[in-house]
Order: C-alpha cells, then sequence, then structure tokens
C-alpha cells in the first residue's frame, strides 16, 4: 500500500516540478522579448512527464560515466528534458524569435494547469485523509 | 524549486527596462541641449540587452551590456542669434529622434509591465503551493 501510496503522488510531484520548470523558462522568453538574436524556448510537456514517469533519461540527455568527462552544457536541457526551439510566426529584424502573444497565453495556460494540477492532488490528499480517517 | 527562479528572471528584466526607460528619460529630457559639459551638442544613448543564463538553470534572464552613443549627425538648425551657432548661423543640436524615443518608451513600459505581471503569477502559483494538504 505504502508503495503504490508513493506512486499516486508521484505522479503530481513529476507533474508539478515540470510546469514550474516549463513556467521559468517561458518566463525567460518574456523576460527576453527586446533581447537582439534571443531564440524562444520550450519543452514537449508531454514527453517529459512521460519520461519522468517512467524513470527513462530523455533520449537527448548524455550520460555521463566517469567524473572527468564533460558535462553535457546546462542550456541544453531543463532538469532533463530537452529545450526545444519555438517554430518562428512573425520573424522580428533583430533575429528575435518570441512571439509575445504566444508567451504570454502559454504563461498563462500553464498557471492554469499547475493550479489544475494542485487541486487534483488536494482532492486525493483529502480522500486518502478520509479513509484514514473513516 | 525552479518557480523562484522566475522572479530573479523577471527581476533582471525589471532592471534591464526601467534602464532603457532611463535613457531614454535622459534623451528626452535633453533633446534640445544644445552643449553638454563638453561643449558639443548632446548624443542620444541606447541600452543593448544581452540575455544571461541562470547559473545551473535552463532559464535565462537580460542585462543590459553596453549603453551606446548614436552615431547619427547632429541636427544642424538655421539660428544666427544662437550664442553657439558657427559662422554659416547653422547650431548643432542632439541627434535625439522625439518619436523613436516615445515608441521606446511605450515599448519599455509594456515590457515591464509584462514581467510584473509574470511575477504575481508566480507568486500566485507559490502561495497555492504552500497550501497542499490544508
Amino acid at each position: 500500500m505504502a508503495n503504490s501510496l508513493d506512486q499516486t503522488l508521484q505522479f503530481h510531484a513529476e507533474a508539478l516540478s515540470l510546469r514550474g520548470l516549463r513556467q521559468q523558462v517561458l518566463a525567460s522568453n518574456i523576460a527576453n522579448a527586446d533581447t537582439p538574436g534571443y531564440k524562444a524556448r520550450d519543452i514537449d510537456f508531454t514527453k517529459s512527464l512521460q519520461d519522468a514517469v517512467s524513470g527513462r533519461v530523455s533520449a537527448n540527455a548524455l550520460t555521463r560515466t566517469v567524473n572527468t568527462h564533460l558535462a553535457s552544457p546546462q542550456a541544453a536541457t531543463a532538469g532533463g528534458s530537452p529545450l526545444l526551439y519555438r517554430q518562428v510566426v512573425q520573424p522580428s529584424l533583430d533575429g528575435n524569435t518570441v512571439d509575445m502573444d504566444v508567451e504570454r497565453a502559454q504563461f498563462a495556460e500553464n498557471a492554469v494547469r499547475y493550479e489544475a494540477n494542485l487541486m487534483f492532488l488536494n482532492s486525493q490528499l483529502k480522500s486518502l485523509l478520509a479513509a484514514i480517517q473513516g | 524549486m525552479s518557480l523562484f527562479n522566475v522572479f530573479d528572471i523577471a527581476g533582471s528584466a525589471m532592471t534591464a527596462q526601467s534602464q532603457r526607460l532611463n535613457a531614454t528619460a535622459s534623451n528626452l529630457a535633453n533633446a534640445d541641449s544644445a552643449a553638454g559639459p563638453d561643449g558639443k551638442a548632446y548624443r542620444a544613448k541606447q541600452v543593448v540587452f544581452s540575455s544571461v543564463p541562470m547559473a545551473g538553470q535552463a532559464g535565462s534572464g537580460v542585462r543590459v551590456s553596453n549603453v551606446i552613443e548614436d552615431e547619427a549627425p547632429a541636427k544642424q538648425v538655421y539660428n544666427p542669434q544662437h550664442p553657439l551657432a558657427n559662422p554659416q548661423g547653422f547650431v548643432a543640436m542632439p541627434n535625439v529622434n522625439v518619436v523613436d524615443e516615445m515608441v521606446n518608451m511605450i515599448s519599455a513600459s509594456r515590457s515591464y509591465q509584462n514581467n510584473v505581471e509574470m511575477m504575481n503569477t508566480a507568486k500566485t502559483m507559490l502561495l497555492k503551493t504552500l497550501q497542499i494538504g490544508s
């Protein structure tokens, strides 16, 4: 029972931390909306969550077998999930690919989904408590 | 906790945007300064943004990497009565483009507001996270 309890909660934990991570990536997109040459980035949430839940290391991540190996660059991954580049809809002259409409929409959506996740977690905890206390 | 980095990222962007607003304020205030401390006409100042990767994190913040002086030639205004007029009767006035500066001002203010919104969203999300299980 303890194991399955852990598993139920672990899914939500993984999902929440990935949502937090994505929020950070989207935040840097919005912050860099005026930086020349900045490329907007994002993570594939569905794939990252599947990888995280199944304990798989993402296909793009490099495994280090010896400590003296060079670390893979931090910029390429976000907590194990590969950072992708956004498809440009309206390219700008200075090479910046941040589309403020897209980023704001994604930012808001991600925030709402984060809160939805919290509600699922809360209601699951409530039913567990009800089961324990009778 | 990656959500806390949203504060750092938005904060760096707000600092950068307020510096841009500072430069705009200085340019607009000096749009008619025929002589600066060096005796020459004021030159418009522009900030250059660049993105800075957050240490060990996926996101990147913004900083002002450089403040440059506009290379555009000074405006020549015909005013023989002016004490700084040259023998031909022309006065060198600042190369500030007031329309450009107004656009810059609005853009900086909107970007600043975007970052404030971002911080507020992250704060709400963190506060809701603190209430898990209550």
